[in-house]
């Protein structure tokens, strides 16, 4: 098809709103230029999938993802956006809502909203809980109808204050896809009581996720660091200029043997890796003029504060791989299997696989990078995975029980500093027992976990790979399909059946980032 | 004396139990996330069992040996000692040897010390907030259950890990005065009001599980009242006036959980009973609201 059949048939496409259209118009003119000037041997690697940039484009003109100071924003005013200091509740809500309009991504929505309690605190003195509470929760209600993008990030806590508990408060009541919401958890700060108030909400509602912050804070210096999209951990008043990811299964595949796979394949395309972040670093930060923005000039973010995301995915698959198993079946799942997951020995060979990474990525300078260097990160997956699992996770449907699933997997977390997401799913018994989710919770986190994520099964919100969607939502489309199989006859119930496909209004845009028809 | 205090402890260390699944991590089971010993065998006959191959213990007939698939199972017989061993890493759990013993038993059980749970109980610790033990009926493993407790409660690690009993209430006041310095709280099953419905569905008579349930409220032990409503079989519906006062009677806290009748699991005759529906519970939960019963609990899921 030529480049001008395909922009025609997105312009007619009955799926798609005139926005989302907008969007898909861009990637394809975007990906339409020629790409970043690579060698050979990266072509090649991209070509048959073992890196990729994630659909970022073929001339990055923006950032992945960034994190303004809000704090900062909310404090001097704008003088770009004509905007003198918020003085109220009200003024800030608005100021932040107008700056959300100016943040870039590779989605073009923002991913992160900002630390909501620590940035609004200030102007909520004197204010009443009820009027708070009113305030927020139409806050709340227009970020999900106007940004509609489960990767849109809020995070609160560690501290207990009143909006981080009127935001979990109006979450758990509202039950939306977006926000996204991260919820920080120090034990030295936060009261065991309040953390309760968070894990009862993910029986709730599956949000939000716990964020180990000593682990994270770490890792960053005094300016801080937000959780984004989907738990990807970064500097703050900075972000990610790019991820370029790794499919360990593709490495795996191309070792002779285990020690071939650490001597020389891993360091080989980890090399590879590097030089696509470069040359795409290179064009974002020489050439694409993004950093003249009014969020550099007003101090909003600084360039030294981006780092390019390095990720890996499929190591469930590389460690069998590697191992020799058998093919992987759910009826592993309860019983003694050699496979990653579930034995000792495989789920070793995938902690010293991350280390391996880690040493890498550690020693590695790069271009433009925070301290000069990336940031490892083990990466949730789009849409157009098959047979290959996110990051280091457990294959799907083949998870031990979740005790046994978080000491699998803990080792792993110390290494991924930008971010690391593993879904535990916990059976719906969970919800008249909070203390339980609580228990585990506190055990993950004690046992090393940077984020814990949970599932409750029978939730209307369920997590797919990382990103929400409305259980009920699917339901309602399944319905409409079987009225029309019924009663619809012929050309009624193709129209009907389109339906069937249209998107849902709140999506995951970074689950599925190219135009795929 | 110091010398015979050891080698006691160490002979309560060395207690084994017959262990028919462990679950490491379950909501429903007590307060909190609990690790749950499920022991093989129980003294009830209830035709409603959802596991009925937890009843009776294995007598090493070998009978299912030859028809396991996966070579799981071998008979060792050293004189008129036969005992069956199962390799779990060999078993894909096809119940195929559930499915052909005789006794309605299972090959699939496994022995544990007190000292292999301690460890199993301190490769988790931080998960949960106790132990379970349940069966089969789990007082019949009497001295294995006041020995890892007590064990437990020794222990600086573990002793903050509550300790409790799932029940059917059939053991004696003695046996109970043993354990109860070592538990937090029990779940004791009333399968029926009346005597007769009581026998019909157990093979058994309820005297001995009111005066349990008398006793642990008594005490402050009674953590959980479960009642299992089967439509047109048992008769809490039908003597709902009865079952009420009595339930009003308990200690305010003592929560009473009904559970609704399922197939999943039942063999016999059983299988003709209807099973319990979502408006059927809500009906019976009503009417003993209705009556002053407050700490109902209802089912999560009807399947
Ligand atoms: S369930 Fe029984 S018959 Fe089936 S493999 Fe396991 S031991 Fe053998
Ligand atoms: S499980 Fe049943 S069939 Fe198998 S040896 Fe034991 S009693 Fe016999």
């Amino acid at each position: 098809m030529t480049l001008q059949e395909r922009l025609s048939q997105i312009t007619r496409d009955p799926t798609l709103s005139p926005k989302q259209k907008s969007n898909f118009l861009a990637l394809e003119a975007d990906s339409s230029l020629p790409y970043v000037a690579v060698s050979e041997p990266v072509k090649q690697a991209m070509e048959s999938g073992i890196i990729g940039d994630m659909f970022e484009g073929h001339a990055p003109f923006k950032p992945r993802y960034v994190l303004p100071d809000y704090a900062k924003y909310l404090q001097q005013g704008s003088e770009y956006l004509e905007l003198s200091p918020a003085q109220n509740l009200d003024e800030a809500l608005i100021a932040l809502t107008i700056i959300y309009h100016h943040v870039p991504s590779v989605t073009n929505i923002p991913v992160f909203l900002g630390q909501l309690d620590e940035i609004l605190l200030p102007f909520c003195q004197g204010l009443d809980t009820e009027s708070l509470y009113r305030k927020l929760k139409l806050f709340w209600i227009m970020l999900d109808r106007t940004l509609p993008d489960a990767f849109m990030h809020v995070n609160i806590g560690p501290t207990d204050n009143i909006v981080c508990r009127t935001i979990l408060r109006i979450d758990a009541e509202l039950k939306q896809i977006a926000p996204n919401l991260t919820f920080m958890y120090d034990p030295q700060v936060t009261p065991d009581e309040l953390l309760q108030v968070a894990t009862t909400n993910i029986c709730e509602c599956s949000k939000p996720h716990i964020a180990n912050y000593p682990m994270h804070a770490n890792a960053y210096d005094q300016r801080g660091f937000g959780i984004v999209s989907c738990y990807n951990s970064l500097p703050l008043a900075g972000g990610a200029n790019t991820l370029v990811r790794l499919n360990l299964k593709e490495v795996a595949l191309k070792a002779k043997d285990i020690n071939d796979f650490f001597d020389n394949i891993l360091p080989q395309y980890c090399q590879l890796t590097y030089e696509l972040i470069n040359a795409r670093c290179s064009f974002l930060h020489k050439e694409s003029n993004f950093f003249n923005s009014f969020l550099v000039t007003e101090g909003l973010i600084e360039e030294s504060r981006f780092a390019p995301m390095f990720g890996i995915f499929g190591m469930a698959e590389a460690v069998n791989i590697l191992q020799g198993n058998p093919e992987l079946t759910e009826s592993h799942a309860e019983k003694p299997s050699p496979h990653y997951g579930h034995h000792q020995a495989a789920n070793e060979l995938g902690h010293k696989i991350s280390k391996a990474l880690d040493t890498i990525v550690k020693s590695t300078p790069v271009d433009y990078g925070y301290n000069g260097r990336a940031l490892l990160h083990s990466q949730g997956g789009i849409s157009l995975d098959k047979d290959v699992t996110p990051g280091v996770r457990i294959p799907y449907g083949t998870e031990p029980n979740p005790i046994a699933h978080i000491k699998a997997l803990a080792e792993h977390h110390q290494y991924y500093t930008s971010g690391i997401s593993d879904i535990l799913t916990i059976d719906e018994t969970v919800k008249s027992n909070p203390q339980a989710m609580f228990q585990l919770c506190k055990g993950a986190l004690n046992l090393g976990f940077r984020e814990f994520t949970a599932n409750v099964a029978s939730n209307d919100l369920v997590r797919v790979t990382g990103y929400m969607v409305k259980l009920s939502d699917i339901a309602r489309f399944k319905e409409v399909g079987s009225r029309t199989n019924t009663t619809g006859l012929g050309a009624e119930a193709a129209v009907n059946t389109k339906i069937l496909e249209r998107q849902p209004r709140v999506v995951a845009h970074e689950m599925a980032p190219s135009y795929a028809k | 004396m110091k010398w015979r205090q050891a080698t006691r402890s160490n002979a309560n260390l060395n207690k084994v139990a017959i262990v028919n699944q462990i679950i490491p991590f379950s909501c429903v089971d007590g307060p909190g996330s609990r690790l749950v010993i499920f022991l093989q065998g129980c003294n009830f006959n209830c035709k409603n069992c959802h596991n009925p191959h937890t009843i009776d213990l294995c007598d090493s007939c070998g009978d299912c040996v030859p028809t396991c698939p996966k070579k799981a199972l071998t008979l060792i017989a050293d004189d008129n000692n036969n005992r069956v061993i199962w390799d779990e890493s060999l078993c894909s759990q096809c119940d195929i040897c559930l499915s052909v013993c005789p006794k309605q038993s299972t090959p699939k059980t496994q022995q544990y010390s007190v000292r292999e749970i301690l460890d199993l109980i301190r490769s988790q610790v931080h998960f949960i907030n106790g132990v379970t033990v349940s069966g089969g009926e789990a007082s019949l493993q009497l001295p294995f259950i006041i020995a890892l407790f007590r064990a437990m409660q020794s222990s600086p690690d573990l002793s903050h890990l509550s300790c409790m009993i799932d029940s059917n209430g059939s053991l004696s006041l003695n046996g109970w005065q043993q354990v109860l310095p070592f538990i937090q709280g029990a779940m004791i099953d009333l399968k029926a009001w009346q005597q007769d419905t009581h026998h019909y569905i157990t093979g058994r008579g309820n005297h001995r599980i009111f005066s349990t349930l008398k006793m642990l409220a008594e005490l402050g032990k009674l953590y959980e009242v479960r009642l299992l409503h089967i439509p047109r079989v048992s008769d809490f519906d039908s003597e709902v006036d009865a079952v009420a006062h009595y339930l009003t009677q308990l200690p305010s806290n003592v929560r009473v959980k009904l559970n609704a009748f399922q197939h999943h699991g039942v063999t016999g005759e059983a299988l003709m009973w209807p099973s319990c529906t979502e408006a059927q519970m809500r009906q019976l939960a009503n009417d003993l609201t209705q009556r002053g019963v407050n700490n109902l609990i209802l089912p999560d899921i009807y399947l």
